[in-house]
């Protein structure tokens, strides 16, 4: 760090002593670098801004405010629309909902992905082409799939195809996303993020698994280790460490931004029933829905973020993430 | 010439942000006409035609210059965020309007272009537009929902079509087979799109004249109680491939009865010829059948810079033309004038079902009155599922409502 900044003090003045053209010249800077820089990081920069910043320090704004159908609000509540939220059951209740779907979707994405890397990567033949097939689902949109997954394999009449599968042994047709008890509308859910996303996570854990040192096998063989979960428990694991907690981490923010496989597969024209409903979806009908209830939408969505934020802290400390730098 | 990649990318990056300027605004379509510009609002209606003849409308007026655009998605949302700004519509079709956008002052007060004509309005649908005894909107054509059943079905099951809920429940069981259900109130249950409909015919509304709660009643669970029977039942068509506002489970055999709208109409005509007739929602206990209607109304946005010209619009395409209205309810979808007076001209709307749907909605009819605001609704909607799926008590989940809805009339009184 220090070394970088005396770099660029020294740099500087040379640079002053060399051009003496102008202001424009200073302004853009050796070899045009500021010009280019900003030319480069502007836009981006501007945008971030203008769509990102904005809209959030706007929206804390309106949380404070009874803002309904409008966002230049003048009725100011204070800590109303805070209080109403946490008080509102269904929003609770939507938290409830994300918790049990996450602490479901992340350990069964990280065990498939894992178990699809360790198989694929045992493969001497084909290779390459194990790889590409479970891959591929990632590159198909989530909106898609949803649709798939609805009208087509988990429908609930009889030509579904899962329904087709238990016919065939004698069962009844079963109304996936309209039941409730069993709550099959779960099978469905996760089902389409399994097959989404263990094709992507299995790719981070293959490279994770090339770059385990054949030595390391080759020691563990030599002190009697036997091949499979032994070698599998004691080497494998613990080196793919750096690649594991990317991978939590990657999920957890998966499964804190699920609005669009739950959004198509169970809302319809008049709105969208009261299970397996994630706050996304929850605080879109309440702030962008005809609801129109800005203040007590941004409230909700400023209580997520904070949440978020904990966890996220939270999961930093317990991996023990930026510990190195610190050392 | 040589280009750096460096040159090559800026120009790439500084043209990228020029195009992104540029955007489409949708003005080279529809009208003609000299005066101001206005812009013109529709929602994608399913029909074919129905485009195409908004667009003849509005090329037919001469004092402005109107561009229709035809918005297909989800409409209340794209409408809700346009009147936020300045960008809008200046005249729209609202579903509604709902009461805060009138609260809001968001929507402009119609009342004057109604004088002499009012009465000719159909009252179940004009009186959701009025507030404080203003008219905020036009009704431009009536949608009504009803029961169509499958006459041959019934006869084989040896079953009449059913005139009470008692029967309905009963009539679905027995209609129900390993192929085909007995009835579908859509892929929920029916929790939205029954909505108020079972209140109603349990002789309850769902806000009072005088703004409170209609349904603080013991009438009211015991009627939910009964959708919840069918569930139980497995009388009720599930997770269809198309859901209630499309007639294809019925006239594909996958259920007997099911509960559609009135556009339904000339699929269900063609597909099944006279194989099938229509009932309101039947009655429960001391009340009567019932059937919803609604109106999609043209309204006017307070943000357009022209408010006076577009409300001169429409009273020209909505009160004064009564030819286009005639033809825009009748020629396309199926749908009942807004006006009495064309209503009883229609002949297509004299014989067979399309006479009853008729007579269902002069005698029946109930419109979600004004102050069921979508956050009333929600709460309704959430408790009804729980009832009808979950099988949840409705006497707990109705006080829950009570209290909400209480609630939110107050909010709602107060402004």
């Amino acid at each position: 760090m220090s070394l970088r900044q005396e770099g660029r003090r020294q740099a500087i003045p040379r640079q002053r002593g060399r051009r003496q053209g102008g202001t424009a010249r200073k302004w853009a800077g050796a070899q045009n670098r500021t010009l280019w820089f900003w030319i480069f990081v502007g836009p981006f920069l501007l945008g971030l801004g203008v769509f990102t910043y904005i809209p959030l320090g706007w929206s804390v704004y309106l949380s404070f405010f009874d803002a309904h159908n409008t966002v230049t609000p003048s009725d100011f509540v204070g800590l109303g629309n805070y209080t109403a939220m946490l008080k509102n059951e269904a929003f609770t209740e939507s938290l409830w909902t994300f918790l049990v779907f996450s602490l479901f979707i992340v350990p069964a994405t990280y065990a498939l992905s894992l178990a699809l890397a360790l198989m694929v990567n045992r493969q001497r033949r084909a290779q390459a082409f194990f790889r590409s097939v479970f891959f591929l689902p990632a590159a198909c949109s989530y909106v898609v799939a949803a649709l798939i997954w609805k009208m087509s394999l988990f429908n609930g009449v009889r030509f579904g195809l899962a329904n087709t599968v238990l016919g065939w042994f004698g069962g009844d047709q079963i109304a996936w996303l309209s039941t409730t008890d069993p709550p099959w509308y779960w099978a469905v859910i996760v089902t389409v993020r399994l097959w989404l996303q263990a094709g992507f996570y299995m790719v981070l854990f293959l490279a994770g698994l090339q770059r385990i040192s054949p030595t390391l096998y080759e020691a563990a063989a030599v002190d009697g280790a036997r091949p499979g979960w032994q070698v599998f428990r004691h080497i494998t694991f613990p080196q793919l460490r750096a690649t594991s907690v990317a991978v939590v981490l990657l999920l957890v923010i998966n499964a804190f931004q699920a609005f669009d496989e739950f959004y198509n597969l169970l809302s319809d024209a008049r709105g969208y029933p009261p299970y397996a409903r994630p706050p996304l979806v929850y605080l879109y009908y309440t702030a962008l829905g005809q609801g129109q209830n800005l203040g007590l939408g941004s409230a909700g969505a400023v209580l997520l973020a904070l949440i978020i934020a904990v966890v996220t802290v939270g999961q930093a400390k317990w991996f023990g993430l930026g510990r190195k730098e610190a050392q | 010439m040589t280009i750096s990649r460096r040159g090559l990318l800026g120009t790439g990056a500084a043209l990228g942000l020029l195009t992104a300027c540029g955007s489409h605004t949708g003005r080279d379509d529809g009208g003609s006409g000299g005066g101001p510009e206005l812009s013109q609002w529709y929602h994608q209606y399913g029909e074919q035609g129905t485009e195409q003849a908004v667009k003849k409308y509005a090329a037919a007026y001469d004092k402005a210059h109107v561009t229709v655009q035809w918005r297909p998605g989800n409409y209340d949302e794209q409408t809700a965020a346009a009147l936020l700004t300045d960008s809008g519509p200046d005249v729209f079709e609202v579903n509604g309007p709902t009461l805060d956008q009138i609260q809001g002052k968001q929507i402009a007060d119609l009342t004057g272009l109604f004088e002499g004509v009012k009465d000719d309005f159909n009252p179940a649908v004009l009186a959701p537009k009025t507030y404080d005894g203003r008219i905020w909107a036009i009704p431009q054509v009536i949608d009504m929902q009803m029961l169509y059943y499958r006459k041959s079905l019934l006869a084989d099951a040896g079953v009449e079509p059913p005139k009470t809920l008692d029967e309905l429940v009963d009539v679905a069981k027995k209609l129900t087979s390993k192929k085909t259900k007995g009835l579908f109130l859509g892929n929920d249950g029916g929790a939205g799109v029954l909505g108020g409909t079972p209140l109603y015919a349990a002789g309850l509304e769902l806000v009072t004249e005088d703004g409170k709660v209609g349904f603080d009643d013991p009438a009211a669970a015991r009627a939910l109680g009964k959708i919840h029977q069918l569930y139980a039942d497995k009388s009720l068509l599930l997770g269809a491939p198309s859901d209630w506002s499309d007639p294809s489970a019925f006239v594909q055999g996958l259920t007997a009865m099911q509960w559609s709208g009135l556009w339904a109409l000339p699929t269900v005509q063609k597909e099944l010829g006279d194989d099938f007739g229509v009932l309101p929602f039947p009655k429960d206990g001391a009340g009567e059948p019932s059937v919803p209607v609604g109106a999609y109304g043209a309204a006017v946005s307070t943000r357009g810079k022209h408010q006076q010209a577009a409300k001169d619009y429409l009273k020209w395409l909505w009160i004064d033309r009564t030819d286009h209205q005639e033809d825009f309810a009748l020629s396309y979808g199926f749908h009942i004038p807004a006006r009495i007076s064309l209503a009883k001209k229609a002949g297509k709307l004299r014989k067979g079902a399309a006479a009853d749907a008729v007579r269902f909605t002069t005698d029946h009819g109930c419109a979600q009155p004004l102050r069921w605001t979508p956050a009333s609704q929600t709460a309704y909607q959430d408790a009804l599922s729980r009832i009808i799926k979950d099988g949840a008590s409705p006497d707990s989940e109705l006080r829950k409502v009570v209290r909400k809805v209480s609630a939110e009339l107050d909010r709602v009184k107060k402004k």
